[in-house]
């Protein structure tokens, strides 16, 4: 029995979240708890803590990205974006959105997956460009949809990203799935792997492009009632 | 030449001069925190060698920075920190136009070239290390795009420092949870929670049909990825707890179409789940967004039928070939 213990760390992770605590103690408790009811002792628990903590210090590499795209957006990139996006004429939500995350997954696809991303590309360009975009239906957006059109920016780069980079053969989740056959003593050629994750990279373009198309519409269509409604205030 | 190492004390000084701005500004709190993260990233290579060395007091120190992180984050205030005016933001746009695009594109544009011949020597040097190429090119391409931006606004070098810190602190913690979280994947690693996990899903299914074994380790690759953030995580605990003895060994599947699929319904679960930090929470951070859900919310859909797509393929194609 004494192996299930170490689930008590899980079930803090999920109720932390559940119960909106900020997730950093919450993350760093279910750890030690996880720890102790392991049988670990408290300084082998930190030693791993620290040691896991340092190696995985590449996951904060997107703040190189911050000083200069602060710099830019001082000089009024966003806005430049904005404008840029609302004065071409056929570049519509729906096609800016598709085109982007076609882009994305070709891009990962050939390993280029750390060349865009929240930092690097949602913030300063995307999300402007959204905005920009999805004015042309003629009305500002209200501040719920200027949300919503940059929470689906910022989901359209998650979808490119992952169905793009398991098409990539010489890193990553390939070479994952490789490694472990071969510890299994299964051989495997990369390529053979990465053809098959090509069926849902393709779904995955498809689903969520109907879904970039139909969030578009909604977008397009609360304009209208919304003109609509100032006609018939005026009206009276 | 130009190593991973390099990229990690230029980070920790980024860090350390966050810190001293929010001094200035009595902003405490904030100050101590982004202080124990730089010395975390600048002394992180000396405590993985230490730890190599079997020396286990500077990790553990390590571990203890880890804990002041956690103790200080919920006193930092996550808010818009002030910047310049809209309309001089505006007036400059207006000016500078297409130019401004010119540093934001050369970020992808130096990271890809190093990506793509840092390898080879230059007049016969080595100019950046094999480990990590990718991100060392990263780190000097945001360096290169520094320059190039403060050079065409004609802002002052202290500008990149301050408008840096202006969004750094707008992620305030968030900033800090992939790292938090990919740590305590560490931890639930070595303490055989994914193996307790895996047995958890073989004690509640039929073995003998496979279309229960491939929805129990479809639905396994989930909760997994879901829980731990991470499908990289979750992929070798399910396939050694599930794939390889029940779908491979048992029911013939093939190991290639099983381990792609596999991986990617993993993928699906990324979509659902906070503990994918900084896919899911940090760009909430970024965009402004009110509600720490906004993102998740806007592509769970995409996740849930592109769940049950992948299953279905999994089904029909892994015992075909």
């Amino acid at each position: 029995m004494m192996h299930w213990l170490p689930l008590l760390g899980v079930l803090i992770v999920v109720a932390g979240f559940a119960l909106r605590f900020n997730p950093v103690p919450v993350v760093v408790v279910a750890g030690i708890v996880s720890g102790l009811a392991a049988g670990r002792g408290i300084g082998e628990i930190l030693a791993l803590l620290g040691n896991s903590f340092v190696s995985e210090r590449t996951l904060m590499f997107y703040a190189f990205t911050l000083p200069a795209i602060g710099v830019l957006e001082r000089a009024g990139l966003r806005e430049h974006a904005r404008n840029w996006i609302a004065s071409l004429r056929s570049l519509t939500l729906p096609r800016l959105l598709i085109a982007y995350l076609g882009m994305r997954q070709v891009l990962c696809m050939l390993g280029l997956y750390d060349i865009a991303g929240h930092a690097q590309t949602v913030r300063p360009l995307l999300a402007p460009m959204a905005e920009g975009a999805a004015e042309k239906r003629g009305s500002p957006l209200d501040s719920a949809e200027r949300n919503d059109v940059r929470a689906f920016c910022a989901a359209t780069d998650n979808v490119g990203r992952f169905f793009g980079e398991d098409v990539f053969i010489a890193l990553g989740a390939v070479l994952l799935i490789q490694g472990f056959y071969a510890q299994h003593g299964i051989e495997l050629q990369p390529l053979q792997i990465a053809l098959w994750a090509l069926p849902t990279a393709i779904a995955a373009f498809v689903i969520h492009g109907i879904r970039i198309a139909l969030f578009s519409r909604r977008v397009s269509n609360s304009a209208l009632s919304g003109i609509e409604r100032a006609k018939r205030d005026a009206a009276h | 030449m130009l190593r991973i190492e390099h990229a990690y004390w230029l980070l920790a000084l980024f860090f350390a001069g966050a810190a001293w701005l929010n001094l200035r500004t009595r902003r405490g709190w904030h100050a101590a925190f982004w202080t124990v993260l730089a010395a975390l990233f600048a002394g992180g290579d000396f405590v993985l060698a230490a730890s190599k060395a079997h020396a286990q007091l500077p990790a553990q120190a390590a571990g203890a920075g880890v804990l002041a992180l956690a103790v200080l984050a919920p006193r930092m205030t996550r808010g818009h920190i002030v910047e310049r005016g809209a309309a001089e933001r505006e007036a400059d746009a207006l000016r500078l136009r297409h130019k401004l695009l010119v540093p934001a594109l050369l970020i992808p544009l130096v990271t890809l070239l190093v990506a793509l011949f840092g390898g080879y020597p230059a007049f016969g040097v080595q100019l950046f290390a094999q480990k990590q190429m990718t991100l060392t090119g990263l780190a000097l391409a945001c360096v290169i795009a520094l320059i190039a931006a403060l050079w065409m606004t004609r802002a002052k070098p202290r500008a990149g420092l301050v408008e840096g810190r202006r969004l750094l602190d707008t992620l305030g913690w968030a900033a800090l949870l992939p790292l938090t979280l990919a740590a305590l994947g560490g931890v639930f690693a070595a303490t055989g929670v994914g193996t307790a996990i895996a047995e958890l899903v073989r004690m509640a299914i039929p073995v003998q049909s496979a279309l229960a074994c491939i929805v129990a380790y479809g639905i396994g690759m989930v909760l997994f990825t879901v829980i731990m953030g991470n499908a990289f995580a979750a992929f070798p605990v399910l396939t050694a707890g599930i794939g390889l003895p029940l779908l491979i060994h048992m029911h013939g599947a093939h190991p290639a179409i099983l381990g792609a699929f596999g991986m990617l319904t993993g993928y699906c679960g990324t979509l659902f789940t906070p503990m994918a930090a900084n896919f899911n929470i940090v760009p909430v951070a970024l965009l402004e967004l009110p509600n720490q859900n906004d993102v998740i919310r806007a592509q769970w859909k995409t996740g849930a039928i592109l769940l049950v797509v992948n299953l279905v393929l999994m089904y029909f194609l892994a015992f075909r070939f």
